[in-house]
């Protein structure tokens, strides 16, 4: 194949005119060449993700697993119930959710389609836009994209991060969205919280109250570990419409990689038997 | 040596014959393939000019199958890319793969770039083909800079915002030259609609026709090598370089070998991480264009930021878009700039391997910045490292006369 010249290479040259390094250990110092490379590359990917840093407080994690059917189908249900009214989410299929997450059409019409009349229909918000652009100042977002846009743990700390302020028109702001349009629209389940500001430090000069912690005002309907796997189940059916085709195309991917190492053993034996003469 | 017979030699009948005399079929194959010598020595630096290829005839394939169902307008564009990546069969695929697509090509090409500095590639008689190389890397920039426009998220609108005001900057003309290229007052459907034709019409035709251009002189030069030798000097009894391989079959079937290593890092990223945490699909780009929101932190593609950084760090505007231009071309004068007597770094001493080291590390860096916001401590490492980066290439003609080289060999080094 390759011989690199990094200088660790330099080392396995001298090596192989002294000892006689056989070809097995040369292959397997290239195919560590390669793995390193393929690794940084990987490192690169998971490396601290570049979503926009907010400058806000440390987002919680949201923890989900969109391999996870049943926690995507109870997420169908949260989102039809409490945020389709004003969300559309309009690139998405109720025939898709059904093929996806294991539902029949009769169940997904039964239970999540509340505005649409077939299934290939895509999830519009039962609110008029242009009025709610009226009521609220502006439109609420499409959700269609929202989990790649912010990022999951985004939504998940925003969903739990509605506190009291007497200022705001809708009687609440959100830590992680100061000054947003938006209400608690999920009040009733996990009640209503204060948010607990620290005055910095003297030594810190000019900056603003440091967020604490949240206080419960008033207990919601349910717990507030239920509260938790409630939201998480919602943010993971948002993971999910942002990117239907995730679980395919990993599926898919393995098996184009198996392929290609077939492929590329048939064509290392073909170089070599075509190199074998060089001298 | 014994060389594999070829096919090519042979007396032919029919049909290629019948070809043969009305078009130099055989003739350009055997010129341009099985007798064309390319040394044997070739390491893994020597494969990223025939990836370059790959990649663009991936874009180019699957450029195609985008076209058929994208549309350049404001209203549509968005939508149109999700209907792709949703309800179009195989889109998903497709489009991945042209996102991915861009990102290696810049991998590719800034890997085949440095192995020109690596071995000395650029030296006489391959001045021209490096300056026709430096052009298609400039047409590949204005290529990937149209093409992020097309998504029409908040990232293509404002990147391109930014870029474009650029000119703005220049005396007299600036303002008149923003509004001829936006075509309107501000970006919009019309700028959208134009930067389409250029990126699925001109720019690739220029681009294809300059890596056409690129190969011929290439062929007619010759390869160069790790050694930084000309094999040419040694010459066989049959004519033929001692030290070379046809490039039918020896050097095609090794890089079939690179090719499909190649693929399988380009499907690990297709598969398994398409948007690679943020950095090949920026996150800001999954909503849609708002141009009364300006995103909190604009940021291009990675493959733009070390020349980014280097706009941000001079503290005027006309001087920043100056330099960052100066950056871009001024690798294209490494023939002239480079003094040594040798080629390849393997014979350079140790002040061309520094300055080459403190380079790449300036590059890295400057790469790293460009991602960063423009304040504090990153300003001032940004400065730095620009300063770096041009000392290199302004100072190259002194460090290269007084390094000291050593003694090149008349052969290649070939280990079996």
């Amino acid at each position: 194949m390759f011989r690199l010249h990094f200088p660790g290479d330099i080392v396995t040259c001298k090596a192989e005119g002294r000892t006689g390094m056989s070809g097995l250990a040369r292959r397997l110092a290239r195919a560590s060449a390669y793995a390193s490379a393929v690794a940084i590359l990987t490192l690169l990917a998971w490396s601290p993700s570049a979503y926009a840093a907010s400058g806000g407080p440390d987002l919680e994690q949201a923890g989900n697993d969109v391999g996870n059917i049943a926690s995507l189908q109870r997420g169908a249900r949260n989102f039809m119930n409490y945020c389709a009214g004003c969300h559309s989410a309009k690139y998405v299929r109720y025939n898709s959710i059904a093929k996806d997450l294991e539902l029949t059409e009769d169940q997904v019409i039964e239970n999540l389609m509340f505005n649409a009349e077939k299934t290939f229909e895509t999830i519009e918000a039962s609110m008029p836009l242009d009025a709610a652009a009226r009521w609220f100042g502006q439109p609420p977002p499409d959700m269609s994209l929202i989990a790649r846009a912010k990022g999951t743990d985004y939504i998940f700390s925003f969903l739990k991060g509605f506190h009291l302020d007497s200022d705001s028109p809708t009687g609440v702001d959100n830590l992680h969205l100061p000054g947003t349009s938006m209400p608690h629209v999920l009040w009733e389940l996990q009640g209503f919280q204060r948010a607990v500001f620290e005055e910095p430090d003297e030594s810190a000069t000019g900056s603003d109250p440091v967020f604490s912690h949240f206080e419960n005002a008033s207990s919601g309907a349910i717990s507030p570990e239920d509260y938790d796997a409630f939201v998480r189940d919602t943010v993971n059916f948002l993971e999910y419409i942002s990117e239907p085709i995730r679980a395919t195309r990993r599926v898919l991917g393995v098996w184009v990689l198996m392929f290609l190492v077939v492929f590329l053993i048939i064509a290392t034996m073909l170089k070599n038997q075509i190199w074998k003469d060089v001298t | 040596m014994a060389r594999v017979e070829s096919e090519v030699g042979k007396p032919q009948t029919g049909l290629i014959r019948w070809i043969d005399e009305r078009f130099p079929l055989l003739e350009t194959l055997r010129y341009h393939a099985t007798e064309y010598y390319a040394s044997k020595n070739f390491n893994i630096w020597y494969v990223f000019g025939v990836l370059s290829l790959v990649v663009l005839v991936i874009q180019l394939v699957t450029g195609i199958f985008l076209t058929m169902n994208y549309k350049p307008s404001s209203d549509e564009a968005f939508a149109s890319v999700e209907y792709i990546m949703r309800d179009v069969d195989w889109g998903w695929l497709i489009r991945y793969m042209h996102s991915t697509g861009a990102s290696f090509f810049f991998i590719v090409v800034y890997l085949h770039m440095f192995r020109g500095m690596l071995y000395g590639s650029y030296k006489k008689p391959r001045e021209l083909l490096w300056i026709i190389g430096m052009l298609i890397f400039l047409v590949l920039m204005a290529e990937a800079f149209a093409g992020y426009l097309l998504p029409w998220g908040q990232m293509s609108y404002w990147g391109a915002q930014v870029i474009i005001s650029l000119f703005g900057a220049i005396p007299f003309v600036g303002d008149a030259l923003v509004e001829y290229i936006k075509g309107d007052y501000s970006i919009s459907d019309i700028t959208l609609n134009r930067f389409f034709a250029l990126h699925v019409v001109l720019l690739p035709l220029a681009l294809i026709g300059l890596v056409f251009v690129h190969i011929v002189a290439l062929h007619h030069v010759g390869s160069s090598n790790p050694d930084g030798i000309e094999i040419k000097n040694f010459k066989g009894s049959d004519g033929i370089p001692v030290d070379g391989v046809s490039f039918h079959p020896y050097h095609t079937s090794k890089d079939l070998v690179a090719i499909i290593v190649f693929l399988m890092v380009f499907s690990g990223v297709v598969f398994f991480a398409p948007d690679m945490g943020g950095y090949f699909l920026e996150h800001a780009n999954f909503e849609p264009a708002n141009t009364m929101a300006t995103p909190e932190h604009i940021a291009p593609v990675w493959y733009f930021t070390p020349f980014y950084a280097i706009l941000r760090a001079v503290p005027d505007k006309l001087w920043g878009a100056i330099l960052m231009g100066g950056a871009v071309f001024i690798p294209l004068f490494l023939p002239w700039l480079d003094r040594s007597r040798v080629r390849s770094i393997r014979y350079r001493g140790w002040i061309y391997r520094t300055s080459l080291g403190l380079f790449v590390v300036s590059f890295f860096a400057l790469g790293w910045l460009g991602l960063q916001p423009a304040e504090g401590v990153y300003v001032t490492l940004a400065r730095i490292f620009s300063v770096i980066y041009f000392a290199f290439f302004l100072l190259m003609p002194y460090f290269t006369s007084i390094d000291k080289t050593r003694p090149v060999p008349e052969r290649v080094v070939y280990h079996v």
